[in-house]
């Protein structure tokens, strides 16, 4: 008998064909994650990733803060693993559990059992009934609820037996990197980090760009986004960030476009940059941290009016959420306190008092056109940009 | 490198940082501790505090050692209001003052003193005949800074004293002196308590002292041994203590000698608000200390100019250190003349600048404010 850590790792294991990947690419995470721990291991088990610790004792404490936060895990549970599939070796190892956890009774529970094994001579109910009948036999004070116990005890047969109580949420998702590449134009505001997480927390691998304006933005600005894409690895493991020096581009959009239009030529701006970014890393999309209404640049009209600057997708993961639900993520995943900063992260100068709400696509169009110098601008832009390693 | 940035701190001096090493290297030990090592340390203490006194003609029993300003205000407006509470309820301080003035009284607030803040004008000076009317028998506070330490604006303390005395003599009066101390002449005579503070005159930051008047209760905030009679226990900054007491003992000697110093550089600067258009000088322009030049350039936001000048070596500020980074609309300029607070720039001055220097950042400005002026927010 040994204490192991099971992981979770829901939707994947509906995968068809391609499932090993994915779940290839998770136990490469963890191992990753794990390496600086000596004796850590991690096997596959029926659906299951299996962390062992093969020279010493399981030390929960340290392995789940670093494991928790890997993209792709739904819950982790502290457990035992043991090999005698006996009712009598099963009974034992339940209750041993139970008094390690909750010595003392006073709580509602219930037992239940998955058991990969068929041929095993009782069925899963019959095997949670006889184990549940004997603790509640063994321990003092405690109550069967079947329909909404305090602790539900798992017992699961695979090809070893394991018993655990807790499940510790992961934020779910698939493993980061099983499903292509995307770039996160990251402003330093709440939603865009948000919107990163989303997409990084659907496998996709993910870079981040910012728009770096002196003397119009200050260093804290751009040290604020350094700081949120450096949060965000804490989920991806790594990130690139690029910094895109785009005081010259903003300059030029301000002398050429009437102050009420500015901002949707800006993001037009921003967007065909980043696609250039983007197109050289091999990314397959945009990611915005837009949310429709949200403010003027991002109404239904200016959002069609601004995606035509470019011919990769957009996407817009906030698009449909409240204020509130994006404060919320941001709050859990540790950026908001970041975002909040009271440094300017876009440059406010070039915000006009009252921006067009529902600018027209042919003439924003027509009208860039004849920027002649803004191609030349962008491009030099991109070209000079930094790149930093989170 | 051009730092006028000297009302946020100054660079340690050289003479302050030899005299505070070699101190670090003779002494480490405790003040309290009985043994002569500690005594040691003890007499520098001692030495440091006569030479504070002195410098504002106080006695050294009057002088408590704390971290700074901000320690010495907050302990000064809540521990006399503490100390007095059933005395009165009336507290009254004014506009312009700086962060830790302005949240212990509203600290006050909170804790259910009225506090009534007095609105200055368009140059930063106090109504004294308002102060007369508001100051009353229950009235047992009065926080008004000497030297502003955003446009630099000079009270008239002594008068403030007087009248403050003559409507209620057992009011006590509180003067932040953080930008006036070894700068312009402080007088113990004309204030109870008096805020001062070390890495403004090139001292050690993390240095500090508060002048109390015999007589004067204040309450301590912090709890523990009887340091500095237990108005601010826990073991002294000895080390900073030792700064602090050379810094001031330099800065005094050549207070006037640095005052005509630093007059020739702010004139000089105030010289690029005759060449460009739409400058206007915050504060006092004439009266003002010279050790502080205010300035609003219109259609020119304070953080881009400052973001600007930094490109070219020059460091400079938009407000107090303190505040800039509160989201605050509403700056402190904003309360002399609405709307001139987003455009301000800080020049604050040591005796280290040169008129050479001011001439090059005037240059600069002449170059970036016209630059900037293309952009305007629209």
């Amino acid at each position: 008998m040994r204490n192991v850590l099971l992981v979770k790792y829901g939707e994947l294991a509906i995968r068809g064909k391609n499932r090993y990947l994915v779940e290839n690419r998770l136990i490469k995470t963890i191992i990753k994650r794990l390496n600086n721990y000596p004796g850590y291991r991690v096997y596959k088990e029926q659906g299951r990733i299996l962390v062992v610790n093969e020279e010493g004792e399981f030390d929960y404490d340290t392995v789940i803060p670093i494991v928790s936060n890997i993209l792709g895990i739904v819950g982790l549970c502290p457990g035992t693993e043991f090999e005698d599939r006996s009712i009598e070796s099963l009974r034992k190892h339940a209750l041993m559990h139970f008094k390690e956890h909750f010595p003392n009774g006073g709580v509602t529970f219930k037992v239940i059992t998955r058991r990969s094994d068929k041929k095993y001579p009782m069925t899963g109910n019959e095997i949670s009934a006889d184990v549940g009948g004997y603790i509640l036999h063994n321990i003092d004070d405690l109550k069967v609820d079947v329909h909404d116990p305090e602790i539900k005890l798992m017992i699961e047969l695979r090809n070893n037996v394991y018993v655990y109580s807790k499940v510790i949420k992961g934020p779910g998702g698939l493993p980061y990197g099983s499903g292509g590449k995307a770039t996160v134009l990251l402003s330093g505001g709440i939603d865009s980090p948000v919107s990163a997480f989303l997409v990084a927390k659907r496998g996709v691998e993910i870079e981040a760009v910012y728009f770096d304006s002196p003397p119009y933005t200050s260093e804290r600005a751009k040290q604020k986004v350094m700081d949120l894409a450096e949060r965000i690895s804490a989920f991806t493991g790594s990130i690139k960030l690029h910094i895109v020096p785009f005081t010259q581009t903003q300059l030029c959009i301000y002398e050429h476009t009437p102050p009420e239009k500015m901002t949707v030529f800006l993001k037009r701006a921003m967007l065909k940059a980043a696609e250039k970014i983007a197109v050289k890393n091999k990314s397959y999309a945009l990611v915005t941290g837009d949310s429709i209404g949200q403010v003027a640049s991002q109404t239904m009209e200016a959002i069609y009016a601004i995606d035509s600057a470019v011919a990769m997708p957009v996407l817009r993961p906030l698009c449909a959420m409240d204020k509130q639900d994006i404060v919320d993520i941001a709050t859990d995943i540790g950026t908001f306190d970041i975002s909040v900063r009271p440094y300017e992260d876009c440059c406010t100068v070039f915000v006009a008092k009252h921006p067009e709400t529902k600018p027209k696509k042919s003439i924003i169009e027509s009208m860039e056109s004849k920027i002649e110098e803004l191609d030349r601008l962008i491009e030099e832009a991109v070209e000079n940009s930094e790149i930093i390693e989170f | 490198m051009i730092y006028f940035d000297n009302a946020s701190t100054t660079k340690m001096s050289e003479q302050v940082m030899d005299y505070m090493c070699e101190f670090m290297k003779k002494n480490f030990a405790n003040p309290s501790s009985l043994h002569s090592m500690g005594f040691e340390a003890e007499k520098e203490i001692t030495k440091a505090r006569k030479i504070v006194a002195s410098a504002i003609n106080a006695d050294p029993e009057e002088i408590y050692f704390t971290s700074g300003g901000t320690e010495a205000n907050n302990t000064a407006i809540l521990g006399v209001a503490e100390a007095y509470r059933r005395r009165g309820k009336r507290v009254i301080t004014m506009n312009i003052e700086h962060p830790s003035v302005t949240d212990s009284y509203k600290e006050l607030e909170r804790r259910g003193f009225e506090v009534i803040t007095l609105a200055v004008d368009e140059k930063g000076y106090i109504d004294i005949d308002e102060l007369e009317n508001t100051v009353n028998e229950d009235t047992i506070l009065v926080s008004i800074m000497y030297v502003n330490n955003e446009v630099g604006t000079i009270q008239d303390i002594e008068k403030i004293y007087k009248t403050i005395k003559g409507k209620n003599p057992n009011c006590v009066f509180h003067t932040d002196c953080v930008q006036a101390f070894c700068k312009h002449p402080v007088n113990c005579k004309f204030a109870d308590i008096i805020t001062l503070s070390g890495h403004k005159i090139c001292s050690a930051k993390g240095t500090g002292a508060m002048y109390v008047k015999k007589g004067i209760r204040v309450n301590n905030l912090h709890f523990g041994g009887s340091q500095e009679k237990g108005l601010r226990p826990g073991t002294e900054n000895t080390y900073g203590i030792a700064a602090l007491g050379k810094a001031v003992e330099i800065s005094v000697e050549n207070m006037d000698l640095n005052y005509a110093k630093v007059l020739e550089v702010k004139n000089a600067l105030m010289k690029a608000a005759d060449k460009l258009e739409d400058v206007y000088v915050n504060g006092d322009s004439e009266k003002g200390s010279p050790y502080i030049l205010n300035m609003s350039f219109k259609d020119v936001k304070g953080e881009v100019l400052l973001h600007a000048l930094e490109n070219e070596e020059i460091y400079v500020a938009t407000g107090s250190a303190c505040s800039s980074r509160i989201k605050e609309k509403k700056k402190i300029v904003d309360n002399m003349t609405e709307g001139r607070g987003a455009n301000a720039v800080r020049f604050s001055f040591s005796c280290e600048n040169t008129v050479e220097e001011a001439e090059r950042v005037v240059e600069s400005l002449l170059k970036n404010v016209p630059l900037l002026r293309r952009f305007v927010p629209r």
